[in-house]
């Protein structure tokens, strides 16, 4: 398929409907509007359902609904109505359906502002809701990577019986770029057709029952079951960029819009001749601890965490794989301003120019 | 016999007590196995299986069955 | 031959409910099991569950369930219906889970006219929570958080359900039923019916309110529970069919 120029948000609900996603339920909040505008019509095209809930709250557990019919769902909003979502959230954990949850993210806390930031990283990594159930976080830092991820997201969902969350920045959602869909999924259920509610034409079963309620020796073998899938995410699903790390003293550690702009931060600093990398976690859960694990701390000077958030989020996931091996310092905005390459430049200039003594 | 009450199944509330037309049942004074009172017929011959103490059976212990008149 | 007049519904699993002495809520069940054995839906049914004493139906329910949070039934009812229309749907809430935390989603289905059925069992308490104040608490109630009886000065005054949705111009079946006596249980059993049956038939959204009671947290014997229905319950919410738009036609 020929490449088309796309509006982030757009390009994402086209890739979840190529996905085979067929229901989605959402309440207006920006800076994510257009993923249920465009999906309230192309959803019904494709013979799917798209229904404007009367919260977040409510949309998300729409969305528990579909999903237990084995029907590929998703919802998307952004950091306030996530926070409302976080409930429905732990209920698909704890019921164990699938469902893919889009979170274009903006300045917090509180109603904060409608501007870009990556302030929802805590929230998204480490407690997604009550309960301690861990989700999927990928988080793209081009259009063509939210299409890939969002197309990708579904089959992670119905593999782990486990929400997915995307997370993007505001930024990303609205920029435009050009991409190239993957083609349309057949629909099937057969993915889920073990536990689902669905009657199929001529097919008898025993009645089934989806509820996250377990007596408490059951309980606790789903939340260890749970804790096992956590581990076979780390073996198996981290996705991580290194960018010119191979002789890196300084390595950048940022996701997203950040990393986009941090790498153009790096091409400038090489030119000068600082020895600068960057590694871009794309699953930002699971962690990719393995690549920090892998470096040659004699060559390692420091780490650099940027992101859109102050405090930085990322720092304690950075510490805690680079356990005390080399410093870890931060440069980050936080209310709703974008960086321009010359402070993300500046920011690394100084530390690779004394800051870590 | 028109009433089969479920003794297993009785929580002794006395529902169908209260509006047994013909006033034939009563709260039994043995306990079944989850220790509630069950209920018990008293004169089955007046029963006209109107299955009103079924109705009211919040736990749906209770069984009308009607002989046929030629039977 | 013994002619069979009535036998336990094919729904209920056969073992005591999990329900205490006298409690209205299996009661409710087994008339909607009745129901769906009548209309030959054992398999086609998805009970949607709620949160409170309501939910205990997920040891006794016989067939495919959905257990939905804290009164969001609605909304869980509305994807899974949206996703499988031909599928009979209904959610079963109590007064807590429907005319409190799940108001917003009751008044919302409702007004779009989803093609599922909500029973809304009306016990006028939080039972499960051990008898707090809920919203149709009625005026002079004692609860664990009205000790001296509900006071409209502070907590408002009851809310009824029926008479709220039934102003929406969607719903197409709205009722309440009474079932502390036979004659509302029958009336019951034939609107419970009746609202499965608009359902089937694709008519859109329909409500049946079943008052019901809670003589454990109302401090009663099961059989004062239903003199206190009586004399207390249904002068303030009235049974009867709201809206019926099958009748009209």
């Amino acid at each position: 398929m020929a490449k088309v120029l796309m509006k982030g948000t757009v390009a994402i609900a086209e890739a979840a409907v190529r996905a085979g996603c067929r229901f989605f339920a959402g309440y207006p909040i920006t800076p994510q509007n257009e993923i249920p505008e465009y999906l309230s019509w192309r959803l019904p095209e494709v013979g799917g359902a798209f229904v404007q809930g009367e919260s977040e709250v409510a949309s998300i557990n729409m969305v528990y609904g579909a999903a237990a019919n084995g029907t590929r769902a998703m919802t998307s909003s952004s950091s306030p109505g996530i926070s409302l979502m976080t409930e429905g959230l732990s209920y698909l954990s704890g019921t164990k359906l699938p469902a893919l949850v889009v979170n274009i993210s903006r300045g917090g806390p509180g109603l904060g502002t409608i501007q870009p930031a990556q302030t929802d990283y805590l929230q998204a990594t480490k407690a997604m809701g009550h309960g301690g159930f861990r989700v999927m976080v990928f988080a793209p830092s081009t259009l063509q990577e939210a299409v890939d991820l969002t197309y990708e997201c579904f089959d992670y969902a119905e593999r782990d019986r486990n929400p997915v969350l995307l997370l993007m920045d505001g930024s990303l959602g609205a920029i435009m770029e050009q991409v190239e869909f993957p083609p349309m999924k057949e629909l099937t259920d057969e993915g889920t057709r073990k536990w689902n509610l669905a009657k199929h034409e001529g097919e008898t079963r025993m009645p089934r029952m989806l509820t996250p309620v377990y007596p408490e020796v059951i309980l606790e073998n789903e939340n260890k079951q749970r804790a096992l899938l956590t581990k076979q995410w780390e073996e198996n699903d981290v996705r991580v960029e290194e960018f010119m790390m191979e002789d890196a003293e300084y390595v950048v550690v940022a996701y997203g819009i950040s990393a986009r702009v941090s790498k153009e931060a790096i091409l400038n600093l090489r030119e000068q001749g600082h020895k600068v990398g960057l590694i871009r976690p794309i699953t930002l859960f699971p962690f990719p601890k393995k690549t920090f694990q892998n470096l040659n701390y004699d060559q390692v000077k420091a780490f650099i965490d940027i992101e859109l958030a102050i405090p930085a989020q990322m720092r304690d996931d950075i510490e805690v794989a680079v356990r005390g091996r080399a410093p870890v310092y931060e440069y980050g905005r936080s209310g709703g301003m974008l960086f321009d390459d010359e402070s993300v430049y500046d920011a690394i200039h100084k530390i690779v120019t004394g800051g870590a003594e | 016999m028109n009433v089969h009450i479920n003794t297993l199944l009785c929580k002794g509330c006395a529902f169908c007590v209260k509006y047994c037309p013909k006033k034939i049942l009563e709260m039994g004074t043995e306990r079944n196995k989850k220790g509630h009172f069950f209920v018990i017929t008293t004169d089955e011959e007046k029963c006209t299986s109107c299955a009103i103490c079924a109705a009211m059976c919040p736990e749906a212990a209770i069984e009308i069955t009607k002989e046929d008149s030629n039977g | 031959m013994a002619q069979k007049i009535y036998s336990r519904p094919k729904s209920l699993m056969p073992m005591p409910s999990g329900f205490c002495p006298g409690c209205l809520h299996p009661l409710a069940t087994k008339l909607i099991a009745d129901a769906i054995d009548e209309l030959g839906q054992n398999n086609n049914a998805v009970h949607v569950l709620p949160v409170g004493c309501s939910a205990l139906n997920l040891m006794y329910w016989r067939g495919d369930m959905l257990g939905a949070a804290h009164g969001r039934a609605p909304a869980a009812a509305t994807g899974f219906k949206r996703s499988a229309p031909d599928r009979l749907v209904f959610a079963y809430q109590g007064d807590g889970d429907l005319a409190a935390i799940g108001l917003a989603e009751i008044m919302s289905a409702a007004n779009r006219g989803e093609n599922f059925t909500v029973f809304f069992a009306n016990n006028s308490t939080y039972g499960m929570t051990g008898g707090q104040m809920a919203p149709t608490t009625l005026i002079g109630q004692k609860t664990s958080t009205t000790k001296y009886g509900r006071d409209a000065e502070t907590t408002g005054f009851p809310m009824r359900m029926c008479e709220i949705i039934s102003t929406l111009d969607a719903p197409y079946y709205v009722a309440r039923f009474a079932l502390n006596a036979p004659k509302g249980v029958n009336q019951a059993k034939k609107g419970i019916k009746k609202a499965l049956q608009y359902q089937l038939e694709g008519k859109g959204f329909t409500f049946v309110e079943l008052l019901t009671n809670c003589p454990t947290t109302w401090g009663m014997t099961p059989l004062q529970s239903l003199d206190y229905m009586e004399t207390n319950t249904i002068p303030y919410f009235i049974p009867g069919v709201y809206k019926d738009k099958g009748e009209k036609a």
